[in-house]
């Protein structure tokens, strides 16, 4: 039998379903791996084993008593450090929020703790989730278990890489422009990010109000339809969510929905900076869709290389705004040289932020100052609704897009820690479909010569997360790369 | 040369709502500092603000009953600036698009005469916006305390077109808003409760001269008599500072209430700049047209226009409707009493002069903002009064008597007359004997009166009613008196 932490939530679910394992022994599991390897990954900021199995207990009661709660209960999902969970440190990687325990539970949580899944632990990220690789993390800096040396992308590297590493059977991450399919695509694991306003944002530190959406990372593409299953519906405590207008029975859909489907591909995603292997893989795994009977559309989405720029107008913006509030006065990092009001916000944020943070906060700054404002802000926004144009346009004949989701497999530690704009190309594939609010997931597609995963990127219809998960399904279920995993 | 002043005012009204602008926490004045908050006040990270419909119905309704246009779309804005109140370091506000536009308010001037009706005219407003009020900061010597109560309490921002020109236009502009916003329920504008506060903005310009002057902003003017002070303070300020041949500097200034003087705040180049940019965590709010039409016909009646009503319907006295109409509760009060019985000129007596003396001798808030309600008179118990004074049943004199007795007691009049036997007293027999009496004791007296001076007369009733311990009908003494005399 294989290892119990790189079972899929559905083969522990029927696990737990017919007694062969009880939850506690399924989080013990995950507590020994997570010990064995953590050490090398460094994934987690912090977890508390005790709570998560005492929260296995409660799950094996309920279960006992006939009261089981469905296919996530008595599952450990980790959870991204940028979430709310009650009693817990929410740090955001940041040494802000070092001392911050929040009081309240993320809706997100909330809706899982419902589904009976057990809150696992706290998982690294770039600080405040901005980056692309989780080197701005204030803490650590997570390895990709594919190969140490490498990155796991990010924002949220360290969701990604506890479960390419086996330390929990799905995670939470955030995704503003790619966080979640990047590192994804670099771990070689899940990654979706729904259709803006699916998932509440409350108890999500917010980096970009309008772009950020919570999402769930896992090992298969019916596991992430799982999750995110359990989190998604309007929530009154965020005005942006939305009861989804599509449909959300996953399951069934995966079951009913086989195509063929008409898929789009955009020329523009496959130019100039793409590595030469994605390129290959991804093409493959078009023709493979081809293979299967789907029509294959080439496509245009014409402003997609304003996307890139809009994001760094619209995203830096949005945070510096939201990021105002950590300012040493209450809950935030508080500087000892403070003399007064203002050196109290001055030297509080000058320590508690790190670099990165302070650089976006500074042009979110500039871009939303008196005077430059309609030439940057207002005319990014202009240019958002021209890229969700291009979508709309390109859904009229097709189901889906499929793209790379990275330009390039993990790179080395350090490699481009200098260079913000190499940084920031990262998620060139990734950052439009957040400016346009669709929903969208990466999906392993294959590795590298040097064995470093590739994912294969499926954009849906806005609330099309049916049809989206049913065709990834097909391709994954084509090729079981999921079952590789990485040796540590 | 000389000068005349051009002021335009800001009020902030916080309005009067059971919860909070964006979130359940209730707020009251007066509570132990920081127990009226909750996550969204305090902005911990992940917190998320969503709107209280009472708020903006509430300050359409107050934009209607000035006779604003009400915006289709209500739409919410950041304002970004640091300061220790402020949780987000960002206010939710209205900044291209106010909830209200345009609108006007009829003042009164006070005439000199004091008891005539003094010159009316319209002040112009711009606009009124809806924003959340900041916690409120308290200097002790060595520290700053924040009480976060009040943050998030919403506020309408209501700026007037610079369409005053003189201190003694504001204070009736600010006197007439008072009473709008008193008589639309929309606040209790207690100034020493933070409940309305007010800025004013003063230029100077030559007599006759279409161009405005240099311009500078007030703060901190927490009653009514410090804007007329500071408004004062400032033209003459700025008189001689053109007068000796100087600039106006464009500045905010700060009245200290204690020296009775201004100090320049900050200059314009000082001047924040709030870098406003749309709130990506509120959706815009499209405004039923019908519930508009909805809350525009329950809008009482203007307090002026009531008082016209009242000098024309009930032929009321200036003297009388002055003191009536402002006061919404006992304005319907007095017409509630009127359907008793029909006596207008004397329940509005009752009402003006009695009922407010007693109120008055009982309120420890002083003349203003008596609560009728407070009491245990209903209008049915001055209806009552002045019919039993209108049918002969009691004098003035005694009714006097009574209603002391129904103020302390809250007995209806009728039942008082009847326990205490103070019906007056008709029998001719009786009274006959007692003015013979009279006319016999006061040969003076007689002879006053038949040398045609008509007042002696009184000299006569006094022993009379004395008598009869006032419960002579006094008309019909009077008529037997002379009827005696004459009768010789």
């Amino acid at each position: 039998m294989q290892d119990l932490h790189f079972k899929t939530i559905t083969e522990l679910a029927a696990l737990l379903e017919s007694g062969e394992l009880t939850s506690v022994q399924l989080m013990q599991a995950v507590i020994d791996r997570t010990a064995a390897v953590d050490e090398q990954v460094k994934a987690f900021l912090s977890y508390d084993a005790d709570d998560a199995l005492a929260q296995a207990r409660a799950s094996d009661e309920r279960r006992a008593a006939g009261q089981a709660l469905g296919p996530l209960d008595g599952i450990p999902v980790g959870i991204k450090d940028v979430l709310a969970v009650k009693d817990q440190s929410v740090r955001c990687a940041s040494k802000m929020l070092e001392n911050y325990v929040s009081p309240f539970d993320a809706t997100c949580i909330t809706k899982l703790r419902q589904a009976g899944a057990i809150i696992w632990g706290r998982l690294n990220m770039d600080e405040f989730a901005m980056g692309s690789s989780t080197e701005n993390s204030a803490y650590q800096t997570t390895a990709n278990p594919w190969n140490l040396e490498t990155i796991p992308g990010g924002s949220s590297g360290g969701s990604a890489a506890a479960m390419a590493a086996g330390e929990a059977i799905a995670t939470l991450g955030t995704d503003t422009g790619g966080s979640i399919r990047q590192p994804a695509a670099l771990c070689g694991v899940v990654g979706m990010k729904p259709t803006y306003g699916l998932v509440s944002r409350y108890g999500l530190v917010a980096f970009a109000s309008s772009l950020d959406q919570v999402g769930p990372f896992a090992r298969t593409v019916e596991d992430a339809a799982i999750v995110l299953e359990a989190m998604l519906g309007k929530d009154l405590k965020d005005s942006t969510s939305i009861e989804s207008l599509g449909e959300t029975n996953y399951a069934a859909a995966l079951k009913d929905k086989k195509g063929p489907w008409t898929l789009g591909v955009p020329q523009e995603f496959f130019g100039e900076g793409i590595d030469p292997e994605v390129k290959a893989n991804i093409e493959q795994a078009v023709d493979w869709y081809r293979g299967q009977g789907c029509t294959i559309v080439d496509i245009s989405l014409p402003h997609s290389d304003l996307a890139v720029p809009v994001y760094y107008i619209v995203a830096t913006a949005e945070a510096s705004s939201n990021l105002a509030r950590f300012d040493g006065v209450r809950y935030s990092h508080r500087s000892e040289a403070a003399k007064d009001a203002l050196t109290l916000f001055t030297k509080s944020r000058g320590e508690g932020f790190g670099d990165e943070v302070k650089r976006r906060i500074i042009l979110g700054t500039y871009v939303l100052s008196s005077g430059y404002y309609d030439a940057y802000y207002k005319r990014a926004q202009k240019v958002r609704r021209l890229i969700l144009g291009d979508f709309e346009k390109a859904f009229e004949q097709v189901d889906a897009i499929l793209t790379p989701t990275s330009p390039t497999p993990a790179f080395k530690r350090g490699e481009r820690t200098d260079d913000p704009l190499a940084m920031y190309l990262s998620d060139i594939y990734t950052i439009s479909v957040n400016l346009a609010g669709l929903p969208a997931i990466s999906v392993p597609s294959g590795f590298t010569e040097s064995g470093l995963p590739i994912g294969l990127q499926v954009i849906g219809k806005a609330f099309g997360e049916a049809e989206m998960f049913a065709i990834a399904h097909a391709f994954e279920q084509g090729h079981d790369y999921y079952k590789t995993t990485p040796k540590l | 040369m000389d000068y005349e002043a051009t002021i335009g005012l800001e009020i902030h009204v916080q309005i009067k709502t059971r919860t909070k602008m964006f979130t359940a926490a209730p707020y009251e004045y007066g509570a132990a500092p920081n127990t009226l908050t909750d996550a969204v006040v305090l902005g911990l990270p992940g917190t998320l603000p969503v709107l209280n419909h009472a708020a903006i119905e509430k300050c359409a309704q107050l934009g209607l009953m000035l006779g604003c246009e009400i915006a289709e779309v209500c739409k919410w804005d950041r304002k970004n600036y640091f300061y220790p109140d402020s949780p987000k370091n960002y206010q939710l506000t209205q900044n291209d698009q106010p909830l209200c536009l345009g609108g006007e308010v009829e003042i009164e001037l006070a005439d000199p005469a004091r008891n005539a009706a003094g010159e009316h005219r319209w002040v112009k407003l711009n606009r009124i916006h809806l924003e959340e009020d900041p916690g409120k900061l308290t200097h002790e010597a060595f520290d700053t305390l924040i009480d976060f109560n009040r943050a998030g309490v919403p506020l309408a921002e209501i700026v007037t077109e610079p369409d005053m020109s003189s201190s003694a236009e504001a204070v009736a502009f600010l006197n007439a808003l008072r009473n709008l916003i008193i008589y639309a329920g929309i606040s209790d504008c207690d100034m020493e409760k933070g409940q309305l506060r007010c800025d004013a903005n003063v230029s100077l310009k030559p007599v006759g001269s279409t161009e405005l002057g240099t311009r500078t902003e007030m703060k901190n003017l927490n009653s009514i008599s410090n804007v007329k002070a500071a408004i004062e303070y400032e033209i003459e300020r700025q008189r001689d500072v053109l007068e000796s041949g100087n600039l106006v500097v464009q500045e905010t200034r700060r009245w200290d209430v204690d020296q009775g003087i201004s100090f320049s705040l900050r200059s314009k180049e000082e001047a924040h700049d709030y870098r406003y940019f749309p709130d990506p965590d509120l959706m815009p709010v499209e405004f039923d047209r019908n519930r508009v039409e909805a809350l525009r016909a329950e809008l009482p009646e203007r307090p002026f226009d009531k008082q016209r009503r009242f000098e024309q319907e009930y032929g009321l006295p200036y003297t009388v409707t002055t003191v009536l109409c402002p006061n919404r509760e006992l304005s319907e009060f007095f017409e509630a009493a009127l359907e008793t019985h029909h006596s207008p000129k004397l329940i509005a007596n009752y009402v003006a002069n009695d009922l407010l003396r007693e109120l008055a001798a009982g309120s420890e808030h002083g003349a203003q903002n008596l609560k009728v309600s407070a009491c245990q008179l209903t209008p049915a118990h001055i209806g009552t009064l002045a019919k039993l004074i209108d049918e002969g049943v009691i004098s003035k004199q005694i009714a006097k008597e009574v209603f002391t007795e129904m103020f302390a007691t809250g007995e209806l009049p009728d039942a008082i007359v009847e326990k205490k036997g103070l019906k007056q007293s008709n029998d001719t027999g009786e009274i006959e004997a007692l003015c013979r009496e009279a006319i016999a004791g006061n040969e003076k007296a007689v002879n006053q009166y038949k040398d045609g001076n008509e007042k002696a007369i009184n000299a006569l009733k006094g022993p009379v009613m004395k008598a009869t311990k006032g419960k002579a009908n006094p008309a019909m003494l009077d008529e037997l008196l002379k009827k005696l005399i004459d009768e010789g």
